[in-house]
């Protein structure tokens, strides 16, 4: 049985950023180590990920992406889960049918993930029209990055969305990189959110690594989509901390760049906040660290233990 | 039992699986437009035009389709489907295997096929083959009018996402049709269409039509053929084919899209895998050459599969 988390203080969101942090660098550790599955890691985008999926109800809906730990995280997932589904194991979100990659989870209303860059944007509208048409509670929360604002799709999804008067969330991750190119070579302007004027579609860029700050914007998007059934475009603005997949040892980045964007880590960031603002003590921030690692050492364990799928299931779940 | 044409066959599935399940719609460019009685009889919610943008058109009813909608989706002529093939492809026939079984994908796509309209090849090209080969999905491409009606009344209660190719010169091509729920016909069964002894020809769709007219000619030089309608493409009912062969020995496969890795090479290896004792010819494949489709009427006609050539080659076979 699934859980859909909502809690939205600082220190709710800092714990699943911190679990989020940990579940990348366990997997980026282990695959350095040898002998486990690639990744596409989401460090660095922590803060964009919970703060917007924590303004969400449980009757909202998520279509997400390749880079998508820190959503599912954010939304409940349970990291055996999902480490035991990149692992390719039988008790994996999907059977070990998705890997890495595509992990789906229904019952958290995390749906349809796509990895085929923009592909999440060509399936959000229909998700959207069915809670439309089924008069269904909640709205749609679609994540993608600035890599995939460059494709066609991007236009259709939210040309048809205004047109139809869709309540989905656009959520652009801007997070600098679209696989081995950086945004500047493929994008005139550093911003999406300008983009969605011309479809008539309300948005804001907000700063992505506070995750304080993204919470506010997308609570206050959420709130208009659900009073106007129309479709928001809300920009994250952050950054890819790791490469692109595992192996991408970022020899072609700045250096300058990502030290610059280090300074304003997510998890930083609240861990002053939490600080200043809330007293918290070195101590214990550095007690929900540990917490954390360990969270993600039992998630690791509980994979490894898991079984492989039988080969049986190889030619089951192609036809409903 | 009333007479009608596919195209009104194809209207009064829309209609009756419209009334049988409100879950039902359908989209597409001008779909509202050309058929005002359906937005009368259903409602602009569930009858809409979209923009002319199929990749929008096909992933909206893809993401649809697995949150409790049934669409069925207009996507116009065949080659338009390129455009589309992200989400019917790698989201419509991966997403139910990928996600471990947790969605199911009901809908049908809509697209015309056929040469003789003389459109040319971004309008007109037979890529039923394509869609076979891609996992998950379903392939329909039926040639009567009842089976035109029943397939798509078949098609739209499926939970699994059809393509449903429609031969846009079988259009005014009619026959006895069923109303309501006599008129359904069952997915991934093919028919004989005609009994014969002496050699099966196996074709679908506007294929289909050559093949009757070859099998009189055939007859008046006493050459019974048996004709198997395939009629779905996939799942491809391999013991109707395989049953046939084994009673004529002598296979040709007739279909109007190109030879290259077409269902005529799968059916031609179906049977030299399971059948191989029973030939007593070799196979053959009466098919157009791999070129794109003229729109010139005459090289049209030199570009389909025609009746004398089957004819001729059933009688190579033979001789």
């Amino acid at each position: 049985m699934e859980t859909i988390l909502t809690e939205r203080s600082p220190l709710g969101m800092h714990e699943s950023m911190l679990l989020t942090r940990a579940y990348e660098e366990k997997l980026a550790a282990l695959f350095a180590a040898g002998n486990f599955p690639m990744t596409c890691s989401s460090q660095g985008q922590e803060a964009s990920a919970v703060g917007v999926v924590r303004a969400l109800g449980p009757d909202d809906q998520i279509l997400t992406n390749h880079r998508s730990a820190g959503h599912l995280i954010a939304r409940g997932a349970d990291p055996g889960r999902m480490i035991a589904e990149v692992m390719g194991k039988a008790t994996g979100y999907c059977g070990g049918k998705s890997g890495t990659l595509h992990i789906s989870v229904k019952e958290l209303g995390v749906m349809l993930t796509s990895t085929i860059v923009g592909g999440e944007l060509s399936l959000a509208t229909g998700v959207a029209l069915s809670k439309k048409m089924l008069k269904q509670p909640g709205i749609v929360a679609c994540f993608f990055g600035d890599g995939a604002a460059c494709e066609g799709i991007f236009h259709e999804s939210l040309n048809l969305a205004s047109v139809w008067n869709l309540p989905i969330l656009y959520v652009c991750e801007n997070n600098q990189w679209q696989a081995f190119v950086h945004r500047r070579e493929t994008m005139v302007a550093d911003h999406l959110s300008p983009r969605a004027a011309s479809y008539g579609i309300a948005s804001t860029t907000v700063d992505g690594n506070d995750a304080n700050a993204v919470l506010k914007s997308a609570l206050a998007a959420v709130e208009q989509i659900r009073q106007t059934g129309q479709p928001y475009l809300l920009e994250t603005y952050t950054y890819r901390q790791k490469g692109h997949i595992s192996f991408d040892d970022q020899a072609h980045v700045d250096p300058s760049e990502l030290a610059h964007w280090l300074t304003l880590d997510p998890i930083t960031r609240m861990e002053r906040h939490l600080r200043e603002i809330a007293g918290f003590t070195t101590g214990e921030l550095a007690a929900l660290r540990t917490k954390a690692q360990e969270r993600i050492d039992a998630a690791l364990e509980f994979a490894r233990q898991s079984p492989y799928p039988d080969p049986s299931a190889l030619t089951t779940d192609v036809y409903a | 039992m009333p007479h009608i044409t596919v195209e009104q066959a194809i209207g009064q599935a829309l209609i009756e699986e419209m009334q049988h399940d409100p879950r039902v719609l359908i989209f597409g460019e001008g779909v509202a437009t050309t058929q005002p009685h359906l937005v009368q009889q259903f409602g602009a919610e569930r009858v809409r035009n979209t923009p002319l943008a199929e990749a929008i058109i096909a992933g909206t009813a893809v993401g649809a389709a697995a949150t409790g909608l049934r669409p069925v989706i207009d996507m116009l002529f065949a080659p338009f489907l390129a455009y589309a093939m992200d989400a019917i492809v790698n989201s419509a026939g991966k997403l139910r295997y990928m996600s471990g079984g947790q969605f199911a994908f009901p809908l049908v796509v809509l697209a015309k096929t056929g040469a003789g309209w003389g459109v040319g090849a971004q309008h007109t090209h037979n890529l039923e083959a394509w869609f076979v080969h891609s996992p998950g999905l379903k392939v329909v491409m039926p040639s009567t009018a009842a089976d035109f009606k029943g397939l798509l009344k078949s098609a739209i209660r499926d939970d699994n996402p059809v393509l449903f190719f429609n031969d846009m010169t079988l259009g005014h091509h009619a026959g006895e049709v069923e109303e309501g729920e006599a008129a359904l016909v069952p997915l991934g069964k093919a028919v004989v269409a005609r009994p014969g002894r002496d050699v099966t020809l196996v074709s679908y769709a506007k294929g289909m039509h050559a093949c009757w007219q070859a099998a009189e000619m055939l007859a008046a030089q006493h050459i019974e053929a048996e004709l198997i309608d395939l009629r779905t493409l996939k799942p491809l009912d391999e013991e109707t084919v395989l049953a046939s062969v084994r009673k004529t020995g002598r296979l040709v496969v007739v279909h109007e899209a190109g030879p290259l890795c077409g269902v005529g090479s799968e059916i031609a290896a179906l049977v030299a895998e399971k059948a191989f004792s029973a030939l007593k010819t070799p196979i053959r494949r009466v098919t157009s050459p791999d070129v794109p489709t003229p729109s010139s009427h005459a090289l049209e006609q030199a570009f389909l599969p025609q009746a004398p050539t089957v004819v001729a080659t059933v009688r190579s076979l033979l001789d």
